[in-house]
């Protein structure tokens, strides 16, 4: 009765679970404008009798504000085809326009601006890591050409979508009052569809760069060391990696979860109420922007580590080709496979 | 300047949607576009209720806030347009919506929206076309507003359920309504829309 009640035809078990975890999640990510109550009985609703045992259409009626304390929105049965408009009330909607407006902003701002600065910080108190033997001249082969293509493949994509999103949040703050409305409008505008069909080739590199590395990236026991060494930014220890160290493994498999995440979330967003109702919509543009931030700020350390923080580590990915001496310091597990290798042919040793 | 506001009467709506059809054929809206709809709560069952809703035209418009180009924005007379010609589609406005009033026309592949289409209280739109113009009609439907009447669909409800008008108008004629006949399920959406309630 309780459902009945409120959700009349279009309204069901799975609709109502899926508020429970809206609520759940709406509350931890920003536990304000608590407005609205789930919690609250439901008077039973049967038909009421007039004294006179005549049947009182009003006793029965149920009001607005009962309706909202019982449940977060109230549907019913709508003629037109448009299920979406069996909805006749969400007073969520506010609360996801507070989450938009101040939490985002508030959080993608602090977030973002705090990884820049964290980046800052390390370049000015560490510098680059230089090359502790130096350069030594010889190189060796890290990254194939199929391998470098999958990997730029995905980094243009991430770019291009990480601006065209911070766009969407930030861009009538940063760039609307310099450009102004018109131009501004007509740029995101342009920046949405870049936005939706870049997404297709993140997707495609993402896939290709889990296929190639994935191997490669299950953590071992020399991950434990290469941490237990100073991750590399103590010059007096080494610490030994394989192919990949543990900082690598961990970029990856953030990269893997971040990147599943912002595209399950995005192509509900792209192919609007096709498997979900209004507030999975909401839902999933509340993940959709957090994980981007997230993602945003996990990328950003990564550029920083692969071009300005440390030296001979680019080249792995520009040309292919790392210096030796580089190779030895960073991932000496590997060098030395990739050395047996070459010497011995048939014979493949594994990493650690 | 009085504050423009509709009120829907539930023990009033007799769900005979002809707002419905007054709000299509005044505004000659396109297919598959609704700008207002009357939604039966508890169909069939004890208690049964019809209410109409189209854009409340809220008090600090949720639509307004969340829109990334900013092109939703209230009159003085607290009417919500919004100018189409900056407008991208992303959608969020019907994210933000206690009401679900935006409306997207299906204009290209996948789920794609094209510019947002909702009730503009019969007041023309909100872009630069001249008031009362046929660029205007065409884009955003009728101005009945700028000729000093009020939206269709309240001007036709046969039972007067749907009011449209200046709020504290309005709000009266329900108290007054409630008040004479002993009861009311209140006003729908007032509480959300203008954060504030018809006290009887």
């Amino acid at each position: 009765m309780r459902s009945g009640a409120a959700t009349g035809r279009a309204g069901g078990p799975r609709g109502k679970s899926r508020f429970a975890i809206f609520f759940a999640c709406l509350r931890v990510v920003f536990g304000t404008l608590m407005c609205l109550t789930i919690a609250g009985t439901l008077p039973v609703l049967a038909e009421q009798f007039a004294p006179d045992g005549a049947p009182d259409p009003t006793a029965s009626g149920v009001s607005q504000q009962t309706l909202l304390r019982e449940v977060p929105r109230i549907e019913g049965y709508i003629d037109i085809p448009d299920t979406r408009a069996s909805v006749l009330m969400q007073p969520a909607g506010r609360m996801w326009d507070h989450f938009h407006e101040v939490t985002l902003h508030w959080f993608g701002a602090v977030v973002i601006i705090g990884m820049i600065a964290v980046l800052g910080c390390a370049f000015l108190i560490l510098g680059r890591l230089r090359i502790s033997a130096g350069r030594s001249g010889t190189k060796v082969q890290r990254f194939n050409a199929f391998e470098r293509f999958s990997h730029w493949l995905t980094a243009v994509s991430f770019v291009v979508l990480a601006l065209t999103g911070l766009n969407i949040t930030f861009g009538k703050i940063l760039l609307l009052p310099v450009i102004g409305k018109d131009a501004f409008s007509s740029l995101s505008q342009a920046a949405k569809y870049v936005h939706n069909f870049t997404s297709f080739a993140f997707v495609i590199g993402l896939v290709l760069i889990v296929a190639m590395w994935l191997k490669d990236n299950i953590p071992r026991k020399v991950d434990v060391d290469w941490l237990r060494q100073g991750a590399g930014f103590i010059k007096s220890k080494h610490a030994p990696a394989g192919r990949f160290n543990a900082g690598e493994k961990a970029v990856f498999w953030l990269a893997l979860l971040a990147g599943v995440a912002v595209a399950v979330s995005g192509y509900l967003l792209l192919f609007p109420f096709y498997v979900t109702n209004i507030v999975g919509m909401q839902i999933a543009q509340v993940l959709h922007a957090v994980i981007a931030v997230l993602f945003v700020a996990l990328i950003l350390g990564h550029i920083y580590i692969g071009t300005l923080g440390m030296e001979g580590a680019f080249e792995a990915m520009g040309s292919g080709e790392v210096d030796l001496n580089w190779a030895k310091e960073h991932h000496d597990l590997w060098l030395r496979d990739q050395l047996a290798k070459q010497h011995q042919p048939a014979v493949s040793g594994t990493a650690d | 300047m009085a504050r423009m506001k509709f009120l829907c009467d539930a023990e009033r709506c007799i769900g005979c949607n002809a707002c419905v059809t007054a709000c299509k054929n005044e505004n000659e809206v396109p297919w598959g576009i609704n700008r207002r709809r009357v939604v039966t709560i508890n169909d069939g069952k004890p208690g049964e209720r019809s209410v109409s809703m189209a854009c409340m035209h809220c008090t600090d418009p949720p639509c307004a806030a969340v829109c990334p180009v900013e092109c939703i924005f209230p009159t003085e007379d607290g009417i919500v347009l919004h100018n189409k010609d900056q407008c991208i589609g992303c959608g969020y406005c019907f994210y933000a919506c206690p009401f679900g009033a935006p409306q997207y026309p299906r204009v290209s592949n996948f789920g794609s929206r094209g510019k947002m289409d909702k009730c503009t209280y019969c007041a023309g739109g909100g872009g630069p076309e001249a008031p009362g113009s046929a660029e205007e009609y065409a884009k955003y439907g009728s101005d009945r507003f700028g000729e000093g009447k009020l939206p269709m669909c309240a001007e036709m409800c046969s039972t007067k359920a749907l009011l449209a008008g200046d709020g504290d108008v309005i709000g009266q004629i329900y108290k007054e309504r409630v008040v004479q006949r002993g009861y009311g399920s209140g006003a729908w959406g007032w509480l959300t829309a203008y954060q504030e309630d018809v006290k009887v």
